[in-house]
């Protein structure tokens, strides 16, 4: 606060007085405008036009019949609940491993990047085709080594709702451990010597030390990933296309579906109801960040 | 050299056991995509880890355009290069100024903006797909390649604008100082000052954008629908809709998709990982 205050202190000695600012603020007005049109015309507009498309009570009242709606508000739950928890602690502990100091380690980590490097499509495409019942390469491998037919693994509901949520880690893991690989490599390394000199064990290192200094960026990355869950369509809609019987459905793919339907008022109504799950996490965020 | 004490090894294998399944997690999606690329069409199902006669022959069957999903793969292999580097110019653009606006003109109100972008941010794009279609439809831009580069120009203007915010904050004072007393105009400030030291976080936010748009599946295929205005990837998801779809090469054509932007990354990877993760999350 007291440099913001220095700061425009000293622009206000240094520039000569009104028509200069003016000039500033001309400028900053121009310069600023084409992002408020954009936000204008493609943020401001087509939400008022959602809500106002999702005004009628009705639509609730039928979506909350639908029964493919409460499975799908289960199933988001479960994506976001476990999944992403799941996810956060494996960066965690991944981050721990790729900040040891060995070449081979350092090698695997620029190789660790690839699926987020790469685009989503061709590679779970890939993964659903390893996961094909009848010449999948992973049944083809439980067929050679156990003789034994392997899971049809998107036919069921709960299987095929696992490697969504397998697909999505696979995806953004790297992403999330590059982070934290950042916050780990921050805390100063003193706090680590001083703790071995003290005789601590690794646990206790990890308990004492790393834990209370990753813990706000853990925190703050397991909420911003959960925001970004929430809109994850294509782990659920390329591995399992809301398959089997619509089970697998998240509500970012429900909404298309409605909207394929041509139902858009269900369609709104749908994101409407994950309205809940994201205010307190975008809320969060913004206290965190907009500072 | 000192000889590895029993200790040492232990440590060592302990991370060899979690470093192999990290390669071979990491890695097979992407192995099992190549090789469907290099197996002729017969042993592509075969279930083996490496084909008895590796072959080119799919990428010739894909660069000729020789089966009907594939009959515009140039020509969607070249919407995806114009939208992914309009919507990188465009977000460029639109988000440099936004932010020499908000962080070094101060211009009023410039907080609320900032704010307002950040919330947008935090609106997860599959949600503002539906809303977006709609409105597309009522500008009458849908089935126009500018309805998908406008809409990859939204999602990717709040984050740019924040990381260029965060990084022209730390700019020092005293150069605008310096250039009002030379009597620069605010223009002047901006080309002769401004962007040349802003030049690696521009870097890595072009690229952001570039990647966002190129990588994009749900937009695309929502607002573009004919054979020949569509980007890659829709077209590589039109090979979903038919049982008998050759799966060889969709996972060719996908190989194809999917090197350019890795190797974007690699090569700027430099500017991505300083930028986009000291942006990604304010410690």
């Amino acid at each position: 606060m007291a440099s913001a205050i220095t700061l425009t202190d000293t622009t206000a000695l240094t520039a000569p007085p009104r028509r200069f600012l003016n000039e500033w603020q001309l400028w900053g007005l121009i310069l600023i405008a084409p992002y408020l049109l954009v936000f204008a015309m493609f943020v401001v507009y087509p939400i008022g036009y959602g809500l106002w498309t999702a005004r009628h009570p009705h639509s609730y009242v039928e979506l909350y019949d639908d029964p493919i709606f409460l499975r799908s508000a289960l199933n988001t739950l479960i994506f976001l609940v476990i999944g992403v928890n799941l996810k956060m602690m494996v960066a965690l502990g991944l981050s721990g491993f790729f900040i040891q100091a060995r070449w081979w380690i350092k090698a695997l980590s620029v190789l660790f990047i690839l699926p987020w490097a790469v685009p989503s499509i061709p590679t779970i495409l890939s993964l659903r085709f390893m996961l094909n019942p009848e010449w999948g390469l992973v049944n083809s491998l439980i067929f050679r080594l156990t003789a034994e037919d392997g899971p049809n693994w998107l036919n069921d509901p709960w299987i095929a709702l696992s490697m969504a949520i397998g697909v999505h880690i696979w995806k953004s893991l790297p992403f999330w451990t590059l982070i934290l690989i950042a916050g780990r490599l921050a805390i100063p390394a003193d706090l680590y010597e001083a703790a071995s000199v003290d005789g601590a064990t690794k646990l206790q290192k990890f308990r004492f030390v790393t834990w209370p200094s990753v813990r706000t960026l853990y925190l703050t990355c397991t909420i911003l990933s959960m925001i970004w869950t929430l809109g994850d369509f294509n782990s659920v809609y390329l591995m399992t296309g809301g398959g089997p019987a619509d089970l697998t459905h998240v509500l970012a793919t429900l909404g298309i579906r409605y909207l394929r339907l041509d139902q858009v008022d269900m369609s709104m109504a749908s994101i409407v109801c994950a309205l809940p799950f994201m205010l307190p996490l975008v809320y969060f965020m913004m206290k965190r960040l907009s500072k | 050299m000192k000889i590895p004490s029993l200790r040492d090894i232990s440590n060592e294998a302990k991370l060899l056991l979690i470093g192999i399944p990290v390669l071979i997690w990491t890695l097979l999606p992407i192995y099992h995509l190549t090789l469907f690329a290099i197996s002729p069409k017969d042993s592509a199902f075969s279930g083996k880890l490496w084909p008895d006669h590796p072959t080119l022959q799919n990428f010739v069957v894909v660069f000729n355009q020789q089966h009907y999903f594939l009959k515009h793969f140039w020509l969607q292999l070249w919407n995806s290069v114009v939208v992914a580097v309009a919507t990188g110019a465009i977000t460029l653009l639109i988000a440099t100024a936004a932010a020499f606006a908000i962080s070094r003109l101060k211009v009023r109100g410039g907080r609320v903006v900032m704010n307002l972008a950040l919330l947008t941010y935090f609106i997860p794009a599959a949600f503002l797909a539906v809303p977006m279609y709609r409105t597309m439809g009522l500008y009458g831009l849908l089935n126009n390649q500018w309805s998908l580069i406008l809409a990859m120009v939204t999602i990717a203007t709040p984050y740019a604008i924040w990381v260029l915010k965060q990084s022209s904050d730390n700019l020092p004072a005293e150069l605008d100082e310096a250039a009002i007393i030379d009597g620069a105009s605010p223009m002047q400030l901006f080309f002769r000052v401004y962007l040349p030291l802003m030049a690696p976080s521009l870097v890595a936010i072009g690229t952001y954008a570039l990647l966002l748009a190129w990588n994009e599946y749900l937009y695309a295929f929502l607002l573009l629908s004919k054979d020949t205005e569509v980007t890659l990837p829709v077209g590589l998801g039109n090979f979903l809709a038919a049982d008998d779809s050759p799966w060889e090469l969709l996972m060719t054509t996908g190989l194809i998709y999917a090197l350019p932007p890795a190797a974007i990354y690699y090569v700027f990877r430099r500017y991505m990982v300083s930028g986009l993760t000291a942006g990604a999350v304010k410690n």
